[in-house]
């Protein structure tokens, strides 16, 4: 239960943080915010011994028990890794945005209210075992991190930041929901461990790929994969600490964290290896590729880390592949997804800190351009040696947390050529060459970052501030990161038995059931493998190319920059669905009631004349049929010659007449037809609606010249000739079936007996079905008055007044 | 003679639609003035003619016509009455108000949002 609420806990605090802003104005809001994962993170540490055993905790709090929807708060391995993760960079981050953002010119109860909201959210993204709570707080990672990235509302880049990613993230949480849906429905269950738990039987599924891509979608766009990872660098014009914590160590991650779920269940399809395995890679190849063409530092770190997410999704990929091969445990394979965990911790510290000292960059100088920076390395030599340790360590360098993850990467895709099911040998060769080439870019735009911000000659004239060393208290968490960087690199088995090893148990159930089963010692020096040649190849190639920079930074010049995946989105949500669809819509929506009552009656008679010709309804049957008397004729003789006066009159008075006419032969057909009643009710009405259309005939137009002669319009014909036939065919197919008596019978038989009356329609209007004559009688009255009202009532010109 | 009708209605109908799609407003309302005819004769004649007497109780009679579809027109014949009257002031008004009875021109503006 408090397991639970501790989800809940920085939602609930949120709500406090304006009253703290508004009246508490002398302390930084931050501070307050700030116990609040430093509470978190206390209280998941204390699960660390019993997980890292193997065990699990779970809690539930029931939201809609007869659907089968609660809240639950599942700890694992996987999950407690990412909650730490969460409210661990989470205090760093606070702490760092508390001398980041001015308390006298931010509105800072927003902020916080935002990041403490995706706060919740993300803990319950990580926890939650059912999948529609799951989804609940996936979207709520989205709405907040929409929030965030537009926390600047007045500028454009903001907003339209914040949209791209918006529309992005939430478009596949939609498709990420469907996946859901189908699952629970092949399982019929939305818990996620008795998914997992029936794994084989889901697998025979005819759905079960439908669902597995449907929840890859969810994961790729909002990982930042390929093709969707555009909205990541538009992000970056939120403030520099939610870039850090959102669009670098947690948000991003949770597609990760997905594929890293939902491996145990989908690990058996050849689909699921080959498109988390191969969109990963291209992700890790085009991030890396792109990075090195930015010439903004965030934009740097932001494709550095779509890059570096689609290594750990390729990573995912291919711990998926351990399930396909027998004794997975004893061969290479088993690296994969303790690699990708491992890399998952090293990349949060590490690209925490660069992002961090981005931002420092631009709080002391003004400018993130790397054009115009250049030479701080005297004057802020703390951030430059954190900005090394970050970028050493994101290169893939010794004695950084990076290189050890690197190394085990680079074994982990050397490994899937070995693997001969889904066409691995021939394609799987493939794997460890683009995993090379991308670590040379890696490598390249990690020195680029650096070297190019803190080496060189300063250009002083260019900043727009004088730049100075960061204050202590913005240094304190990208210190503590990079501390973190170097720190896992000496003790990497402590990290691994405490928190890899259970993690890797929840995304392998298959072949581990306890983490002391997984047999990888991590160590720096492992001989001379082909992995470390890779590494050296790595930092040679790197190292030349980086000298030689600006000769071959040309050829992204060579790209044609009509042809990139922003100008897609850009052409799909302002081009297509604005222009385009406008243009259509206009193209029908044309404001003209004749063109629309066209539409509609045209649909109408298609679809009844379709479906009485489909269904086979149509039946004509002269049986029962009451005999036709010559007097009958002449009288439908007069009704039709009427209504074709009616309708091509030359001038609107013959017209009414002709109306008038047809009225009265209807009163006379009522008269022919035993219905007294109908007959006196007709003529009275006929005579006073004539009576109304002569008084507006005075003060109505006459038909115009274009209308004298009712213009023959073979469109208009069209339509009222369909409308004519179908109801003839409707009426002639319903006298010709029909199947059951009429009730008439019963009010024969009794209304003398039980109503006491003797004309039986006045009977039927005032006592068996009263309430119709009620609402009719309500029916006139609103008429009445609001004819009174239209007459009477007038808004004067100016006032608006009646 | 319930066949020969389904075809006066289905002309009635047909007759009634050409008009509502006419310009002008008054013609827009004869037409439903003639709809609302096709309607009346249609349940009539749905309901079937047999039977000889009008259906008021008298001696040695049995052969009544149904009575439910003319109860049900004679609401609906009040009904549309109200409905046509209401219809016709509001085209007057319109008239007095925009000047003109001409539906292509009562479009309202190009860029209403």
């Amino acid at each position: 239960m408090f397991q639970v609420l501790c989800i809940f806990i920085p939602i609930l605090a949120a709500l406090f943080m304006p009253f703290f802003f508004k009246k508490v104005r002398s302390i930084h809001t931050g501070w307050f915010v700030l116990i609040v994962p430093l509470f978190l993170v206390t209280f998941y540490a204390t699960f660390v011994p019993l997980i890292s055993k193997g065990e699990t905790v779970i809690a539930q709090l029931d939201w809609i028990p007869s659907l089968g929807i609660s809240f639950v708060s599942y700890l694992d391995g996987l999950s407690l890794l990412f909650s730490l993760l969460i409210s661990g960079i989470g205090a760093l981050v606070v702490l760092y945005s508390i001398y980041y953002l001015d308390r006298t010119v931010e509105q800072l109860h927003n902020f916080y209210i935002y990041l403490l909201m995706f706060m919740t959210a993300m803990l319950g993204v990580v926890q939650s075992d059912n999948m529609i709570t799951l989804y609940l707080f996936w979207e709520l990672t989205s709405i907040s991190s929409f929030l965030l990235i537009g926390y600047w509302f007045n500028r454009d880049k903001s907003r339209f930041g914040a949209l791209k990613s918006t529309i992005i993230t939430v478009g596949g949480g939609m498709l990420m929901l469907g996946g859901f849906v189908l699952l629970s429905i092949m399982g019929e269950t939305f818990s996620i461990r008795e998914l997992i738990e029936q794994a084989p039987e889901l697998a025979t599924n005819d759905t079960f790929v439908i669902a597995l891509i449907l929840i890859l979608l969810g994961a790729f766009t909002k990982s930042a994969q390929f093709p969707f990872y555009i909205w990541l660098p538009d992000a970056m014009e939120a403030p520099t600490p939610v870039s850090a914590y959102l669009h670098s160590a947690t948000m991003v991650k949770a597609g990760i964290y997905l594929v890293a779920r939902f491996t145990p269940i989908f690990a058996l399809s050849e689909v699921w290896v080959w498109l988390v395995a191969g969109i990963g890679l291209l992700t890790l190849f085009w991030g890396s590729f792109f990075a090195v063409k930015q010439t903004d530092l965030k934009g740097i770190l932001a494709f550095s880390t779509v890059s570096q997410l689609g290594l750990i999704m390729s990573l995912l990929g291919v711990s998926a592949i351990a399930y396909h091969v027998n004794g997975a445990q004893d061969t290479v394979f088993k690296y994969a997804a303790f690699a990708a965990i491992f890399h998952l911790i090293n990349h949060a510290t590490f690209k925490g800190s660069l992002f961090m000292i981005a931002g420092i960059v631009d709080h002391e100088t003004g400018t993130r351009d790397i054009r115009k920076l250049g030479g701080l390395m005297g004057l802020m030599p703390i951030s430059f040696t954190v900005a090394l340790i970050g970028s050493f360590s994101m290169a893939g360098l010794p004695p950084f947390n990076g290189f050890l993850s690197k190394e085990m990467f680079l074994t982990a895709m050397l490994s899937v050529a070995e693997f001969d099911l889904f066409n691995f040998t021939t394609w799987g060769v493939l794997f460890p060459i683009i995993a090379w080439i991308a670590s040379v870019f890696t490598f390249i735009y990690s020195f680029y970052f650096v070297f190019r911000t803190f080496t060189g000659k300063i250009k002083l004239e260019a900043l727009p501030k004088k730049p100075h060393e960061a204050p202590v208290g913005m240094l304190i968490s990208p210190v503590i990161l990079a501390s973190l960087v170097i720190a896992i690199f000496f003790i990497p088995n402590v990290i691994a038995d405490t928190f890899v090893k259970p993690a890797v148990v929840a995304i392998q159930p298959f072949l581990y059931t306890n983490p002391e089963q997984v047999d990888i010692h991590v160590s720096a020096w492992h001989g001379f493998t082909p992995e470390l040649f890779m590494t050296l190849g790595i930092i040679v190639v790197g190292l030349v190319l980086f000298m030689i920079l600006a000769k071959w930074q040309k050829i992204y010049d060579a790209f044609p920059a009509k042809l990139t995946l922003n100008n897609l989105y850009d052409f799909i949500v302002y081009e297509f669905s604005d222009k385009w669809m406008n243009r259509l819509s206009k193209t029908y929506m044309t404001g003209s009631i004749r063109g629309y009552l066209s539409y509609m009656f045209t649909g109408i008679a298609i679809i009844v004349i379709g479906t009485l010709f489909i269904k086979d309804g149509f039946k004509v049957s002269f049986l029962g049929a009451s005999p036709i008397r010559p007097s009958q004729v002449l009288l439908i003789l007069v009704l039709v010659i009427g209504t074709i006066t009616t309708v091509f009159a030359k001038s609107r008075i013959t017209s009414i007449v002709a109306l008038g006419a047809v009225g009265y032969t209807v009163s006379l057909f009522f008269v022919m037809f035993n219905a007294p009643d109908l007959a006196l009710t007709q003529l009275v009405i006929e005579t006073i609606s004539v009576a109304l259309f002569l008084l507006a005939f005075y003060h109505l137009p006459k038909f115009r010249k274009a209308e004298e002669r009712t213009r023959f319009r073979f469109g208009r014909a069209f339509v009222s000739i369909a409308v004519g036939v179908m109801v003839t065919l409707v009426a002639l197919s319903a006298h010709s079936q029909k199947y059951i008596e009429s009730i008439a019978q019963y009010y024969k038989d009794t209304v003398y007996t039980l109503a006491g009356g003797g004309n039986i329609v006045n009977v039927i209007l005032v006592d068996y079905r009263g309430f119709d004559t009620l609402f009719e009688i309500t029916v006139l009255a609103i008429a009445g008055m609001a004819i009174y009202g239209m007459i009477k009532l007038r808004m004067s010109k100016k006032g608006g007044k009646l | 003679m319930e066949i020969l009708m389904a075809f006066v209605c289905g002309f009635l109908f047909m007759a009634a639609i050409y008009l509502i799609l006419s310009r002008s407003l008054l013609r827009i309302i004869i037409g439903t003035g003639l709809l609302s005819h096709g309607a009346h004769l249609l349940i009539l004649t749905m309901g079937s003619f047999k039977g000889s007497a009008p259906p008021v109780l008298s001696e040695g009679v049995t052969d009544y016509v149904d009575p439910v579809p003319q109860a049900l027109i004679l609401t609906a014949i009040v009904i549309s009455f109200g409905v046509t009257a209401f219809f016709l002031v509001l085209a007057y008004r319109a008239y007095q108000e925009l000047k003109t009875d001409d539906m292509t021109l009562m479009k309202g503006s190009e860029d209403h949002e």
